[in-house]
């Protein structure tokens, strides 16, 4: 066979545009408008392509996304590890490698192409820009409906007016309520549409099917139609004299229009006139055409239903949500009667019917052999249509051999569904811009230019920056950490605390609300002073922690843990609205309003002193767990006299723009009794010296106060809260709970270990507790953790077990306050 | 993608709410009066049907308000949503 450009025709090239491009290491020309394909087609190149696991020769056999064969690797001028030649279109420069139907992801960063989203709402989507697609658009436009067209193929007739048309554009899947997601590939660009539409018209047309018999796999072999295409849009001839075998009419137009008419040549097997008559040639140009199956693969991905049609040997819609509908060809329409010959008795090895994955009818018959009776069992069996092409080919003739080979007539089974994306998606694309600096919003403070400049090494808490602990020349983490937390324990520190969650709870029902959600009560609390709460789930366990300042009677401002703001008040407003709507209270997220930054040590009231400041610092006048409204180095500030390192520590909230010039006054003011900035891994040894748990650190949503020994924090009288009856509920008030130690070890435990009585030396073992945080406390001097083990309580004084990969760590129980239990250290 | 009608803003992607499960389950005004099993009932227990069903959904990136919906669960299909102080379709 000989393929070949003529000297004119071509309704989707532009011979005055000549282009350049080279593929597996020839040059070749094309014209602009030509895909990969027809440009090789043009250029004689009808194989060159391999199979994927047999590795047997293989040419293109299609002008579009079925094709199974003609993958390529393009590397030039945008890179995509595999594609379809038959969608690839012809650009200048383009480089391509045949790829075994398998992509390869390369070791470098290569060129993508831009990548982008859009969002569209509209009354009407058509997907396909065939006759019918632009008749059922141009109908949809004429009332009135605003009408997008999308086409996967390079060149689509004009769109009729006030439709916006998209070539180069795939509906990949489509979803509830008229939703479907495109796919723009230009060689610029890669644009994934969302589009939403009142209605959606699938006029996706028919895929010609092949026929498996002996040998269909070599390269020559074509669908009639492709060749058709080829010869009309490309001005490329396959063959002068392309042999046919056929079910149907369309084949035989196919060839004709192939040949221009010239002398009736090579031999036609024409199945609707008689069976094989003539030998099939085992080379040059074959053509095949087995019959169209409507491309319903969008409308079955919604749920749509499909009916054999026996006078078109395929299946054609049934029953579909209201919304879509479907036309022309896919809709069964123009479809050629056909005689229903799924393959050529013969040798069953070399039929092909899945190319793409190398199946045959032979293995069909082997996986019925086995006992399969379902299409679903032999597609996993074989892997029939789970390859690139997703089965446009070998579908619905993987489903009729299967009806044929268990004599359950030709309607007993359908073809298998394909799931989206209907054509291989860059993730790249899926991300669009989503990446990199774009991934995800980063939240800094408004301190953090001083802490980037101060070389501080940064912990990502939620979408927060924080600094973990500021090294200083030759410091690594374990020296730097120890500084910072012996600073605070002597003098003083600082710690941007900024990241706190804050909201205002405002209302005349404010205080009973606020009684609700936490387990202590907040309604007795004086205006300017300051609540440690537990907000418990319905289940009892604890949720979250944080502090709430009575600002007024009917104002409270209230703290949560820096990871769960956002929850907490999404389980406000949802309590507010759907249970107690009768009470009066507003919530608002104060968080990005208020910069705090903690001052914590022995040295914290001198170095505030020092400052400036119009309060009145004496612990009689400012006591512990009150806040007090005035000006801290001439800055309005809301001071609280909280600690979370069992030290004298105020924490000044201000307004966000002034949080850095109050940052670095502090540091001015403390220069001289040495104060130092310290990040959250000192703050969480401090923490962890003192026994105060962190909500998700030493909790897991399966924590009870009691089971923290912090029965203390849940009030005793008939008010409910939430949660409240669920702490009497049997499984809550077991008595073998877990419940929160100190463990004192020689060699510092990991956290997660888990904890047992004995070590057997074998696993499993009975374990009876894990280890939930664990540091090397300065302060000590010595490893410390806390841990959650049953009992915990009774054991004090027991020695409990780690068995760790290659050895076993002796730890001691003890109460999980190590440092001042008496509590002493926090008036200064 | 479902097409959510918010009873506050007008239909919306899916992707705007939050699922709150089902809905009409009041918070029991006398917990303590409840037996153990009748909590559990409460806290843990929830219908299954197929066909439609009442239920809560959250315009979480939208208006912020909760609302209550009827859908079908065999066919996604919204039969209708209303307000919280609505009373039930």
């Amino acid at each position: 066979m000989t393929a070949r450009r003529l000297p004119d025709g071509g309704s989707w090239i532009d011979r005055s545009r000549p282009l350049t491009f080279r593929f597996d290491g020839e040059e070749y020309e094309g014209f602009e408008g030509d895909t990969l394909a027809s440009a090789l087609l043009a250029n004689d190149v009808t194989g060159g392509f391999r199979s994927p696991i047999l590795g047997r020769p293989r040419g293109i056999m299609t002008a579009g996304p079925e094709e199974p064969n003609a993958f390529v690797e393009v590397s030039q001028p945008w890179f995509d590890p595999i594609v379809a030649a038959t969608m690839v279109e012809l650009v200048d420069g383009l480089v391509a490698e045949p790829r075994a139907g398998v992509g390869r992801l390369p070791s470098t960063r290569v060129p993508s192409r831009r990548a982008e989203h859009r969002h569209i709402s509209v009354e009407t989507l058509v997907v396909g820009g065939g006759l019918s697609g632009r008749t059922a658009a141009s109908a949809a436009a004429s009332r009135g409906d605003r009408v997008v067209l999308v086409d996967e193929r390079h060149r689509m007739n004009d769109a009729p007016d006030d439709v916006i048309g998209l070539p180069r554009t795939t509906a990949l899947g489509i979803y509830d309520d008229g939703y479907v997601i495109a796919l723009e590939s230009t060689p610029e660009l890669e644009r994934l549409w969302h589009v939403r539409a009142d209605h959606v018209v699938l006029a996706t047309g028919a895929t010609e099917r092949p026929i498996a018999f002996a040998g269909n796999d070599r390269p020559g072999v074509m669908l009639s139609t492709a060749a058709a295409v080829y010869r009309r849009h490309f001005g490329v001839k396959v063959d002068e004299a392309p042999a046919l075998i056929t079910t149907n009419d369309v084949g035989l137009v196919a060839r004709a229009m192939v040949m221009d008419g010239g002398p009736e040549e090579g031999p036609v097997i024409n199945f609707q006139i008689d069976p094989i008559s003539d030998e099939l040639p085992t080379d040059g140009s074959l053509l095949v055409s087995g019959g169209f199956n409507p491309n319903l693969t969008l409308w079955r991905a919604i749920g749509g239903t499909v009916e054999y049609h026996r006078r078109f040997a395929c299946f054609v819609p049934g029953k579909g949500p209201p919304w879509l509908k479907v036309a022309g060809m896919a809709n069964g329409e123009h479809i050629p009667d056909c005689a229903p010959v799924w393959y050529v008795d013969g040798e069953r090895t070399t039929a092909f019917v899945d190319l793409q994955r190398d199946q045959t009818v032979a293995d069909i018959a082997d996986a019925l052999d086995a006992g399969l009776t379902s299409v679903e069992h032999v597609k996993r069996a074989t892997y029939i249509g789970t390859a690139i092409d997703q089965g446009r080919t070998s579908g619905v003739l993987t489903a009729a051999i299967v009806n044929q080979m268990l004599g359950t007539g030709p309607d007993a089974q359908g073809p298998t569904s394909a799931r989206p994306p209907a054509v291989p998606v860059p993730y790249t694309t899926i991300a669009g811009p989503d990446r990199g600096d774009l991934l995800d919003p980063i939240r800094r403070t408004r301190i953090h230019p001083w802490h980037e400049e101060h070389s501080a090494v940064f912990e990502d808490v939620g979408q927060w920056k924080r600094p973990r602990y500021f090294p200083r020349t030759g410091e690594d983490m374990d020296a730097a950490v120890a500084r910072e937390c012996l600073a605070v324990r002597s003098a003083a520190g600082v710690l941007d605390a900024s990241t706190l969650g804050k909201i205002e709870v405002i209302g005349p029902d404010a205080a009973a609300f606020l009684d609700r959600m936490y387990t202590n009560r907040m309604s007795t609390l004086a205006v300017g002073s300051i609540r440690y709460g537990f907000m418990l789930g319905l289940d009892g366990m604890v949720a979250d922690d944080g502090v709430a300042m009575r600002l007024a009677d009917d104002r409270f401002f209230v703290t949560t843990t820096t990871g769960n703001a956002a929850m907490v008040l999404d389980r406000f407003e949802e309590w507010l609205q759907t249970e107690w709507p009768e009470l009066h209270v507003y919530c608002t997220s104060v968080t990005e309003q208020w910069a705090d930054v903690a001052i914590a040590g022995p040295k914290a009231r001198d170095v505030l002193g020092a400052l400036g400041t119009d309060l009145d610092l004496s612990p009689g006048a400012f006591p512990f767990m009150t806040f007090r409204d005035g000006a801290v180095a001439g800055i309005a500030a809301r001071v609280a006299r909280v600690s979370f390192t069992g030290e004298l520590s105020y924490e000044i909230l201000v307004d966000g723009r002034r949080a850095l010039e109050l940052w670095e006054a502090l540091l001015r003011a403390g220069n001289a009794i040495g104060i130092t900035p310290y990040g959250t891994e000192a703050m969480h040894a401090l923490r962890a010296e003192k026994g105060f748990v962190i909500v998700g650190q030493d909790t897991d949503g399966t924590v009870t106060p009691d089971d923290l020994g912090m029965g203390w924090i849940v009030r005793k009288d008939d008010s409910d809260f939430i949660g409240r009856r669920s702490l009497r509920r049997a499984d809550t008030s077991r008595s073998d709970r877990k419940q929160l130690v100190g463990l004192l070890s020689d060699h510092l435990l990991p956290e997660g270990a888990q904890l047992v009585e004995e070590d057997t030396g074998r696993t499993p073992m009975a374990t009876i507790g894990h280890v939930t945080s664990s540091y090397r406390s300065p302060s000590l001097d010595r490893p410390i953790a806390l841990a959650m083990v049953a009992r915990g309580r009774q054991r004090h004084g027991q020695t409990i077990l780690a068995p760790l990969p290659g050895s076993t760590i002796a730890a001691d129980v003890v109460s999980p306050v190590f440092y001042d239990p008496e509590g002493a250290r926090h008036d200064g | 993608m479902l097409l959510i009608r918010c009873p506050w803003c007008g239909p919306r992607d899916e992707i705007e709410f939050r699922y709150g499960g089902q809905a009409h389950i009041a918070y029991p005004a006398d917990p303590d009066a409840l037996s153990d099993a009748d909590w559990a009932d409460f806290l843990f227990m929830r219908d299954n049907p197929r066909g439609p069903f009442r239920e809560r959904w959250y315009h979480v990136h939208g208006c912020r308000r909760w609302f209550n919906a009827v859908r079908d669960t065999s066919t996604h299909r919204f039969v209708a949503t209303y307000r919280i102080d609505e009373e039930p379709v």
